[in-house]
C-alpha cells in the first residue's frame, strides 16, 4: 500500500491491518506518555483545501503522537487564494521534503491525480476529495463498529476479526456524501450487509447497481432490524427546498426522532441481545437528522468515533511511510 | 511549379484501382493506364481514395485564444487529418457574431490555405442566449455563413429558438444546436455536471450529467423545426436515446440533420475513474450500451455525419483538478483513425459510407458545391489518399495542432493520411505538410 485514495480499491487485507494497527495505536494512546518514535524526523504536511477543523486536528494529532514533523498548508490566506495551481502547490510542498501528503479538497479525485501524477514522491492520504471518498473516517466507523460487533459475539480482541453478518444501515444525504461512499466500499469489503434511507432526490442515479440495499422510509429501513444506525450530516445548501422541502418534513420522515429511538432501542446486535449502535461522522445538526435524546442516547458512539479517528490515522501513517522506509533502506 | 499529378493504382472508396489525373484544381480524367507526360506520378498503390473530409465541428480559438489554437496551426491539423475544409465554431473571443469578426476568421482561413475555412455565425449575441446575432449581416458578408450554432451553449430558449428556426429560412441558412439542458445540468452553478450521470458517477462522486438533458432538447427542437418547417442539425449526439427521437423524427419527414464525434464512438465514461481530464468533454463520454446505438445509427443514416468538435486546450487547462479543468479534446488528426477503427474494422460501413459521412453528407447539409462531390473527371480535386493497411500509436506531440489533449493518446489506431489535395494541389504529401495554397480566392 503506496497511498490510501479510497476504500474501493482498498483490499481486504490492507483493511484489517490497518484496523488490527489502529488497535496497537488506541493502546497507545491511552497510555500515560502518548507518543510512539516511529516518524520521527518525518514531514506530514496537511494540504487542505476545504476547512475542515475536526480532520486536520486528528490528523495533526496522529501524526505528532508517532513523532512526526507536522506542516499545515491551508489554502485559504496562502497562494492558492492567489490563483497557483495545485501541481504547483504541491511541487513546491514536494521540494520542502513532504513523506506524506494528507490532502482534503472540494475536487473529486484530486487526490487520486496527486497519487497518479509525478509531481511528488509523497505518500497520499485522501483526508476527503468533493463527493467521492473519505477513507479514513469510513475506517475509523469500521473500528467503532468491530470493537461492538467483536464484544458482543464473546471475543477477548477485534483483532483479526471482520464485520460478517452486520447489518448497517445509512440515513440521510448519500447522493452528497463521501462519507457514504467509503462505508459502503468498505462495509461490504469487511462482509457486512449496506442499506441505505433516503428520499429519492439525495439517491445517486445508478445506486441500483451498488451493493446496497436501499429504502425511500427509514422506518420500514429500520423495520429491517439494522445493526447500527449511521445518520449523515444534512448540509444546510441542501435544505432549501430543491431536494426536499423543508427541514421538517425532513425530520419527519429521515430523522431519528425520539419515537424512532425507541425503536432503534430495542435493535440487537445480531441474536446477542446486546444493543444495537447509533453513528454519526459529526458534526451533528441536533433536532434536524438526530435529536438530542438520540444523540446523547448510551447507544451512540460519537465520541468514540472521534478517538478511534487519531488511531485510525496513526495506523494509516505508520503503515504508508514505515513501510515505504523500509522498501527504501532496502534497495 | 508542378500542377498537374498522376497518382496511379490508387482504390477510389476502396473499389478497383484507378489512376487519377488532377490538372487545374480538378479530376482531369479517371481510368485505367492514364498517361500525362506533364505530371508528377505518385505511387497509390494500395492507397484508398476519398473525397476530402469535411468538418462541421471545429475550434479554431483565433480570435482570443491563440494559446489554444490559431487558424494556421487548426488548418495545417485539418490538413494532416484528412480535411479540405473545416467549419469554425464561434465561441472565439470575441465572439463570431458580426459580419466583422466571421469575415477575419475566414480571411485568416485563406490566408493560411491548408483547408477551407468557413466560419459559423453564433446564433445569439455574444453566445448569451437572449437575442439574436446579425444572422443576415453574417450570411451577405465574405464569408457567406450559412451555418449559425452558440456550440458550447445551448440555446435553451424555446421561443428564442423558434425564431432562430424562423429566421434562417429566409437567409438560407440551419441551425446547429448544443443540444443540453442547462437546468438539468446546473450549468453555471458549483455543482454543474461533470460527466455522464449513471453508475460510473454515482462511484465516483462527481456531478452527472444526465442524458435525459440532451434528448429533451432534442425532442423540442425537432418538434420545433417541423412546426416551422426550418432545418435543424444537431450537433455531437452522445445517447441511445437521442437516436431514437432522430429516428422518429427522420421518418416524420422533419428537416433534421445529425454528427457524432469519433470519441463518442469508441470511448466510455468508465475512463472517468482515471480522474484524467484528458478525458472531459461536453457531451459527456457515454456508455458501452450509447457507444453502440452511435455507431449503428452512424451507419444506418440516423446519424448524418462525423463532426469531430476538434477542442484544443493549453496544458494548464487539463493538468488540474477535474472540477476546474475545461472540456474538450482535440480531434482532426485523429478523426480517419478512429471512424475506421470504430465503423470500418468493425464491419459496419464499407469506404464509400465512410465518404459520405465524412465527406458528401457535411457538404450537402452546409450546402458546398465543390466539396463532397464523388470522386470523377470534372470534379474539383478536394481529395485525400489514405493508407488503410498503415497503423501508428497516438503521439499528440506529433501533431500540427496546438492542443496535446488528444484522448486517444498511446493508443494503436489504424490508418494513415498520405496526401491531402486541396484544389488540386497536395498541402500533404507522403504524410508531411508541404505548402499551403495561398492563391485560393475562396469558394
Amino acid at each position: 500500500m503506496r497511498h490510501l485514495l479510497s476504500t474501493a480499491e482498498l483490499a481486504y487485507d490492507d483493511a484489517l491491518r490497518i484496523l488490527d494497527t489502529a488497535e496497537e495505536m488506541a493502546a497507545v494512546t491511552s497510555r500515560e506518555v502518548k507518543k510512539l518514535p516511529t516518524l520521527r524526523g518525518r514531514t506530514v504536511v496537511n494540504l487542505f483545501y476545504e476547512d475542515s477543523t475536526r480532520t486536520r486536528v486528528s490528523f495533526e494529532a496522529a501524526a505528532k503522537r508517532l513523532s512526526a514533523d507536522v506542516v499545515n498548508f491551508s489554502a485559504k490566506g496562502s497562494s492558492v487564494s492567489k490563483g497557483e495551481s495545485l501541481k504547483d502547490t504541491v511541487q513546491t510542498l514536494d521540494a520542502m521534503g513532504a513523506d506524506a501528503i494528507v490532502i482534503r479538497h472540494s475536487a473529486a479525485g484530486s487526490a487520486a491525480q496527486l497519487a497518479a501524477s509525478d509531481w511528488s514522491e509523497a505518500a497520499v492520504v485522501n483526508a476527503g476529495d468533493g463527493t467521492h471518498e473519505h477513507p479514513t473516517q469510513a475506517l475509523l466507523d469500521a473500528l467503532t463498529l468491530r470493537r461492538d460487533w467483536a464484544a458482543a459475539h464473546g471475543q477477548d480482541s477485534p483483532r483479526g476479526t471482520d464485520l460478517a453478518g452486520m447489518k448497517v444501515l445509512i440515513v440521510g444525504d448519500i447522493l452528497h456524501s463521501r462519507v457514504a461512499r467509503s462505508n459502503l466500499w468498505l462495509l461490504r469489503t469487511l462482509g457486512a450487509e449496506v442499506h441505505f434511507a433516503a428520499p429519492a432526490t439525495l439517491l445517486p442515479q445508478g445506486v441500483e447497481q451498488w451493493p446496497a440495499t436501499g429504502h425511500y422510509s427509514l422506518d420500514d429501513a429500520l423495520a429491517a432490524a439494522p445493526d447500527a444506525v449511521m445518520l449523515l450530516r444534512v448540509q444546510a445548501e441542501r435544505m432549501g427546498g430543491a431536494f426536499f422541502p423543508t427541514a421538517a418534513e425532513y425530520t419527519r420522515r429521515w430523522g431519528l426522532t425520539d419515537e424512532r429511538l425507541s425503536v432503534v432501542e430495542k435493535l440487537t446486535l445480531g441474536e446477542t441481545g446486546k444493543p444495537a449502535v447509533i453513528l454519526h461522522p459529526g458534526p451533528m445538526n441536533r433536532g434536524v437528522e438526530i435529536s438530542a435524546a438520540a444523540a446523547d442516547s448510551p447507544q451512540t458512539r460519537i465520541t468514540e468515533q472521534v478517538a478511534n479517528g487519531v488511531a485510525v490515522r496513526m495506523a494509516v501513517l505508520h503503515l504508508l511511510l514505515s513501510q515505504s522506509h523500509q522498501e527504501e533502506s532496502h534497495s | 511549379m508542378t500542377t498537374s499529378y498522376l497518382i496511379t493504382g490508387a482504390k477510389p472508396y476502396g473499389e478497383p484501382a484507378q489512376d487519377l489525373l488532377i490538372r487545374d484544381g480538378v479530376i482531369a480524367d479517371i481510368g485505367q493506364n492514364l498517361q500525362a507526360d506533364d505530371a508528377e506520378v505518385i505511387d497509390g498503390t494500395g492507397l484508398i481514395a476519398l473525397p476530402g473530409m469535411v468538418d462541421l465541428h471545429t475550434h479554431l480559438r483565433e480570435p482570443g485564444r491563440e494559446d489554444a489554437e490559431t487558424v494556421e496551426t487548426g488548418s495545417r491539423a485539418a490538413a494532416k487529418g484528412g480535411f479540405t475544409a473545416v467549419h469554425a465554431m464561434a465561441n472565439s473571443s470575441p465572439v463570431a457574431d458580426t459580419a466583422g469578426v466571421v469575415e477575419q476568421v475566414y480571411r485568416l482561413g485563406v490566408e493560411a490555405g491548408w483547408t477551407e475555412v468557413y466560419p459559423v455565425g453564433a446564433v445569439t449575441r455574444g453566445l448569451a442566449g437572449e437575442s439574436l446575432a446579425e444572422l443576415g449581416a453574417m450570411a451577405e458578408s465574405a464569408a457567406a455563413v450559412r451555418m449559425f450554432s452558440d456550440d458550447g451553449h445551448c440555446v435553451t430558449n424555446a421561443q428564442l429558438m423558434r425564431r432562430a428556426l424562423e429566421y434562417v429560412k429566409t437567409i438560407d441558412g440551419f441551425i446547429a444546436q448544443h443540444a443540453q439542458d442547462t437546468d438539468l445540468t446546473a450549468w453555471g452553478t458549483d455543482n454543474a455536471a461533470q460527466m455522464n450521470e449513471g453508475s460510473v458517477s454515482a462511484t465516483l462522486g462527481l456531478p452527472g450529467w444526465p442524458s435525459v438533458a440532451e434528448e429533451a432538447i432534442i425532442a423540442r427542437d425537432v418538434l420545433l423545426a417541423d412546426y416551422v418547417g426550418a432545418k435543424l442539425h444537431i450537433c455531437h449526439v452522445s445517447t441511445a436515446g437521442s437516436v431514437e427521437i432522430l429516428r422518429w423524427a427522420k421518418a416524420r419527414g422533419i428537416q433534421v440533420t445529425a454528427e457524432v464525434t469519433p470519441h463518442h464512438l469508441m470511448l466510455t465514461d468508465e475512463l472517468v475513474a482515471t480522474y484524467n481530464p484528458v478525458y472531459k468533454v461536453n457531451p459527456p463520454l457515454r456508455t458501452e450500451a450509447d457507444t453502440q446505438a452511435l455507431r449503428e445509427a452512424l451507419a444506418e443514416g440516423t446519424i448524418d455525419v462525423i463532426g469531430t468538435d476538434h477542442a484544443p486546450h493549453p496544458e494548464q487547462a487539463k493538468e488540474c483538478e477535474w472540477a476546474q479543468a475545461a472540456m474538450g479534446m482535440t480531434g482532426l488528426e485523429t478523426a480517419l483513425n478512429a471512424v475506421q477503427h470504430a465503423m470500418v474494422e468493425t464491419g459496419l460501413i464499407n469506404w464509400r459510407r465512410f465518404a459520405e459521412i465524412t465527406s458528401t453528407r457535411p457538404a450537402e447539409i452546409y450546402g458546398h458545391q465543390h466539396q463532397g462531390q464523388e470522386i470523377a473527371a470534372g470534379q474539383s480535386a478536394n481529395i485525400i489518399l489514405i493508407d488503410p493497411a498503415a497503423s501508428k500509436t497516438i503521439t499528440p506531440e506529433q501533431h500540427a495542432s496546438k492542443g496535446r489533449n488528444s484522448p486517444f493518446r498511446g493508443i494503436e489506431l489504424p490508418g494513415e493520411v498520405r496526401y491531402t489535395f486541396l484544389a488540386g494541389q497536395p498541402v500533404l504529401a507522403q504524410a508531411e505538410l508541404t505548402q499551403p495554397v495561398t492563391e485560393r480566392t475562396g469558394a
